[in-house]
């Protein structure tokens, strides 16, 4: 999924490089937070350790094979900020290395994989550990979490594939695709990251950022009867997370709206590529003048934005349903 | 992308291209991917003579064409995609052997072709000619995020022990038979998955408590200085400032 160079207009580039260069700021910030002045060898070996689950094929189907993103598990593993730089630094990497995704695209591959992934898997993932803090949860909001951030990662690639692409497919068509086949590779992901997360919570539960805090307390058994150890001073958590979640709410109904206005506005999308198309054809008549110029082609028909507004409510449903069974039955347990 | 690839990704070699200080190479193969992308797709011999640049580049700095051509390998899915675009597109169609193809889309296609092409060549030219370690130290010269950089020089510099680490456990798995087959084999990798984790972060801890106990205070020493003098700058600039010239001839 890494973008080539020309494949967007130079103009979303720089609006993606300017976003991507303003998410990883503010994540350099936090950062210290999570990792204190371990930062650097951690993030560093993490962002190794991401650039190698990347090339875990995993099969799917018959033939075909996928592999992790690892945005969500990076974010669920070391936390949101660290997960953005670790990712950030990934493509940079692939990028001026391997000359895997263009330079100039390098803003869209940061804003799409690292920060819409890494925000919506723990906006996702918080939710639904808060609404019932112990272990069970931490591995579905895991699935839940890394099967929902692949497909909106997947529309956001589609909302500025709609914004600036420069080939001329319907963006309806081009967000059904991106959606269809990447809720499939998203439940391939949310599978291996839950899995992932639950054996490290196995090994080293103090290792994952998100299960901080539901160690239950120490207790010491001595003659004179149990004492319970007061647990450590836990870092900072409530204080983040609190604007977090209104950020990527907010986002998320940005992308909804953004949407939507493309779902309402086809015809717009059309228009733009009928004006292409007449400056086109011009052109097009010094090239391939000897050929017959066919019928208009409609490919697509499909309402633009309708799957991707479906696809938020369904997930959206899915999430909130799993967050209430596991509330009850935590209720039930307790 | 194999494991322990990234030694091949490197040419050495003494040439004026190998020379110049990397924070100018960088600079200068980011503005020629800019001029590429910013040229409009019509103007058909831009990009023959941004090629032609790319050419002698390579032959200043001893880059073989097959070393180029073999890394171009990267570009393949998104090669395979602009193919699709013709078939898939909107717009006026002509058939071309009996297969109609969107004009638009062929325009499109051949866009992303070219770009991509450009830049990745490009890309491949200059980690052919500038070691890690040096593009690193050049990023940081060019006010990269001290704390990015760190990051990054991490990664690489234990790239490789992760990657070796995760070829042990392949090996571990499949000498007792294991074979990924369908999804249901999935667990499994995922179990190796978060032992890498593991390993990955507590040899994270272990390397950070060795560099503390080395006098490590957060930022780390520059031995010795890179720093471009006037005419380095120029020599480096000479690739965008060919290509925008090629951009305005044409």
């Amino acid at each position: 999924m890494h973008v080539p160079d020309g494949f967007f207009t130079a103009s979303v580039s720089i609006g993606a490089a300017v976003v991507a260069a303003a998410g990883v700021g503010v994540a350099l910030r936090n950062a210290k937070q999570e990792l204190d002045d371990r930062t650097a060898p951690m993030a560093g070996l993490v962002a190794a350790f991401v650039f190698a689950v990347q090339m875990l094929n995993f099969p799917v189907a018959a033939g075909t094979s996928g592999h992790l993103l690892g945005g969500a598990l990076a974010a669920i593993l070391v936390g949101p900020y660290t997960a953005v730089l670790c990712i950030a630094v990934v493509l940079l990497v692939q990028g001026f290395f391997f000359a895997d995704g263009g330079l100039t695209a390098l803003g869209i591959n940061i804003t799409l994989m690292g920060i819409v992934t890494a925000a919506v898997a723990w906006g996702v993932f918080r939710l639904i550990v808060r609404a019932a803090p112990n272990r069970g949860a931490v591995v579905i909001g895991s699935f839940v979490a890394a099967l929902v951030s692949v497909p909106v990662s997947a529309l956001v690639f589609a909302v500025l594939f709609a914004i600036g692409g420069t080939a001329p497919i319907d963006a309806g068509a081009v967000a059904a695709a991106m959606g269809g086949v990447h809720v499939l590779i998203g439940i391939g992901e949310g599978l291996i990251t839950a899995v992932t997360v639950s054996s490290v919570l196995a090994v080293r539960p103090d290792l994952v950022y998100g299960a901080r805090g539901l160690a239950r307390p120490l207790v010491l058994r001595t003659a004179e009867g149990e004492q319970v150890v007061a647990p450590q001073q836990q870092p900072a958590e409530p204080k983040p997370l609190r604007p977090f979640l209104v950020g990527a709410g907010v986002v998320s109904l940005l992308l909804a709206g953004i949407v939507s206005f493309f779902a309402s506005s086809s015809p717009d999308g059309l228009e733009k590529v009928a004006e292409d198309k007449g400056f086109l054809g011009q052109a097009a008549d010094h090239l391939f003048g000897g050929f017959a110029l066919a019928d208009y082609g409609d490919v697509g028909g499909i309402p633009v934005g309708v799957a991707g507004v479906l696809g938020v409510l369904i997930t959206l449903a899915v999430g909130l349903g799993i967050g209430y069974l596991v509330r009850r039955k935590q209720k039930v347990a307790s | 992308m194999g494991a322990g690839h990234h030694h091949q990704l490197y040419r050495a070699g003494d040439t004026l291209v190998h020379r110049l200080p990397p924070q100018c190479k960088l600079v200068a193969v980011a503005a020629f991917a800019i001029v590429v992308v910013a040229t409009p797709r019509e103007r058909f011999w831009a990009f023959c003579g941004y090629l032609l640049l790319l050419a002698t580049v390579a032959a200043i700095a001893r880059v073989p064409p097959g070393h180029v051509l073999r890394r171009m390998v990267v570009e393949l899915p998104f090669v395979l995609f602009a193919f699709a675009i013709p078939v898939i597109g909107l717009g006026e169609r002509i058939t071309v052997w009996g297969v109609s193809l969107s004009v638009d889309g062929l325009w499109a296609s051949w866009n992303i072709l070219a770009k991509a092409t450009l830049g990745v060549i490009a890309s491949i030219l200059l980690a052919a000619t500038t070691e890690p370690r040096g593009m690193l130290l050049g990023a940081q010269r060019l006010r990269m995020p001290q704390l990015l950089v760190q990051i990054a020089t991490f990664m690489l510099r234990y790239l490789d022990v992760v990657l070796d680490s995760m070829r042990r456990m392949r090996v571990a798995r499949e000498s007792r038979g294991f074979q990924a087959r369908d999804i249901r084999q999935a667990p499994i990798l995922a179990k190796s998955a978060g032992a890498l984790f593991i390993r990955s972060y507590e040899r994270g801890e272990r390397v950070h408590l060795a560099m503390l106990s080395r006098g490590y205070t957060g930022s780390m020493p520059i031995l010795h200085d890179i720093s471009a003098d006037v005419r380095q700058w120029l020599a480096a600039g000479a690739l965008p400032l060919a290509a925008a010239a090629v951009l305005f001839l044409t």
